[in-house]
């Protein structure tokens, strides 16, 4: 492959993982169950006519890489903000990948069902982030690496008003802030 | 009916409103729970006058009507127009309406172009002049004008001191509810002037006044972390209240204006914090494990009633204004939230979900004879008027966006706010000078 071609693949997998990315962030759709839940990421611009094919996995280390194959969202039981042991493996791999990746900073987002007041949900979600914290800080990933807050119940990633909706919506939503390929 | 009978009910209201259920009024003859209590008949024709007189008379009209204690008159029933002030109305036409109280005005510009204002409340059954008021302002506060005659009328026939010449700051909500957009607001209690004070560039949250100064202090939160701000109305200065490890939220002033409390999260543990605004020191008024928030002075500026749920489950506690001797006070069925004290000291507000449903109530300070005003899928955040007698909150249907609402401290007059975009956390001025 020559340089350019080698170039053109790289466009176009950051096209892929781009474009993922946009999807991702407008109609986020984890389950409230373990593991990631999100397919591989769309195929990027095709020439035309036949063309060997492309590989459009997340390059490792990437912000796609640890959503996709890792999973960036955990969840929480109604009014508790112990990790629960659904959320363990997924917290496990987050703090591997982590640990793959020493240069990765991430913010833990603490978030919380529409059940409850404002100002509580601050706190309850602030609870629920420190947990997540102290999870992959138990794992070996260090404190210095991780930042929290949280959103209380201004975010919700369902926007719909029922159970499945609530228990999407109490969760720690790990996101890379800094240092990711 | 006449005019006496019914200023004595109205006065009932409030006392029996007042009154601890179960507590025996024998001399009441309204029974408010059944809700039965019938607005006063009041009419107000347009000011004579230069210019505005018939808004003017429009704006009193709908302050009164909104209170729910009074009924404004058809301007086309009525038996006399512009009324001259300086001579006594028809009390026989106004009778024959059905009018028990009349309100009358003339509108002069005097030299310098202020507006000089007139106006008259009559008692029409009795034929007397209840009251006989001057206001002068600049001609643009003609409003402001129109909301201190609602409240000397309101005072003067109910016995309470008047709120409308007051303002509500808020914030008010748009975009999809996993991006909303949030800004704070500022607008008259009838809901004119609205007036943006941020751009909603960044989430903010809770807005309240100071007591004493055009003051509000709110929170902001961002990607980057969470702040807590004073805000001049007058002058749009800000300034942020320090740099805090977690989070940091829920500020209130205390009723002297000196001092702000506040809850700073620390390794997931949320207390309650008061900071000297003059010297900025701090101190921290809670240290237990659990979530501890939403403070709120008396206001006599001894204790501050707060949120935990270090027993397990979200009740309101009250304390000293020092943090000693913390004691549960909210004993009902379900989870209370977000008390807030009563201009007078006679109340604690809250919000209380039980089950499915969220309802704003009052109780004594002491948690006895709460009363549940309202109820529905989310009902948050009360603030009172500075009489104490009116709360706002805001109120959110499933899936769809925050509407402010009012209710008495009765609950029988519930009803929208005169605002009619999507808005949350109310908080009612003082009244303005």
């Amino acid at each position: 492959m020559s340089f350019d071609a080698k170039r053109a693949v790289r466009l176009a997998l950051i096209v892929a993982a781009t474009a993922s990315m946009a999807a991702c962030a407008s109609k986020p759709k984890p389950g409230p169950g373990p593991g990631p839940s999100a397919g591989p990421g769309p195929a990027g611009p095709r020439a035309p006519g036949p063309q060997a094919p492309v590989d459009t996995r997340p390059i490792p280390g990437s912000v796609q890489d640890f959503v996709i194959n890792v999973g960036d969202f955990v969840y929480f039981d109604l009014d508790r903000y112990d990790v629960r042991s659904d959320a363990m493996p997924v917290l496990d791999a987050q703090a591997a990948w982590l640990r793959q990746y020493p240069n990765v900073r991430v913010r833990i987002e603490g978030n919380c069902d529409e059940r409850g007041t404002r100002e509580y949900n601050l706190a309850l979600g602030a609870r629920r982030a420190n947990a997540v914290r102290d999870y992959l800080a138990s794992r070996g990933v260090a404190s210095s690496r991780i930042t929290t807050l949280s959103w209380g119940k201004e975010r919700p990633i369902d926007p719909g008003s029922n159970e499945d909706a609530w228990a999407r919506n109490r969760n720690g939503h790990t996101v890379i802030v800094e240092g990711a390929r | 009916m006449t005019l006496r009978p019914v200023l004595a009910a109205l006065c009932a209201i409030f006392l029996a409103g007042a009154a601890l259920p179960g507590v025996a009024r024998a001399d009441i003859e309204i029974d408010v729970n059944q809700g039965e209590v019938r607005p006063l008949p009041i009419a107000i024709p347009a000011f004579s006058g230069a210019g505005r007189g018939a808004e003017m008379a429009s704006v009193i009209a709908g302050n009164l009507e909104r209170s729910g204690l009074f009924a404004p008159i058809d301007a086309a029933a009525f038996p006399e127009r512009n009324l001259d002030i300086g001579i006594q109305p028809d009390y026989a036409g106004w009778n024959s309406i059905n009018a028990q109280a009349l309100v009358n005005g003339a509108i002069t510009v005097e030299a310098d172009g202020k507006l000089r204002v007139d106006f008259r409340l009559w008692d029409v059954f009795s034929g007397e002049q209840l009251l006989g008021l001057q206001f002068t302002s600049t001609s643009e506060n003609w409003r402001r004008v129109a909301h201190k005659i609602s409240d000397a009328v309101y005072e003067r026939l109910t016995g309470e001191k008047g709120y409308f010449d007051t303002r509500v700051v808020f914030v008010a909500e748009s975009g999809p509810r996993g991006a909303r957009v949030k800004r704070l607001m500022i607008m008259d209690q009838d809901g004119a002037n609205p007036s943006s004070l941020t751009d909603g560039s960044y989430v903010v949250m809770t807005p309240r006044f100071s007591s004493t100064s055009q003051e509000i202090t709110y929170m902001a939160l961002r990607p980057t972390g969470s702040s807590i701000y004073l805000f001049n109305i007058e002058t749009a200065r800000q300034e942020t209240l320090g740099r805090f490890p977690g989070m940091v939220f829920a500020p209130r002033f205390s009723p002297d204006g000196g001092r702000v409390a506040f809850s700073v999260e620390r390794g997931g543990n949320s207390d309650i914090w008061v900071m000297n605004l003059a010297t900025r020191a701090q101190a921290k008024l809670t240290s237990d494990p659990g979530i501890d928030t939403s403070p709120s002075f008396s206001p006599d500026g001894t204790r501050i009633a707060f949120n935990s749920d270090r027993g397990g489950s979200p009740q309101i506690y009250v304390m000293g204004a020092d943090g000693g001797g913390a004691r549960r006070v909210s004993y009902g069925q379900g989870r209370y939230m977000t008390p807030v004290w009563s201009p007078n000291g006679d109340f604690i507000a809250f919000t209380k979900q039980t089950g499915s449903q969220f309802h704003i109530g009052v109780m004594r300070p002491d948690g006895s004879d709460e009363r549940i005003l309202t109820s529905s899928y989310l009902d948050e955040g009360p603030t009172w008027a500075p009489n104490g007698r009116v709360l706002m909150f805001f109120r959110e249907t499933p899936g769809g966006s925050p509407r402010l609402w009012t209710v008495d401290i009765t609950g029988r007059i519930l009803r929208p706010a005169p605002y009619q975009g999507s808005g949350s956390d109310p908080a009612w001025s003082p009244l303005l000078n």
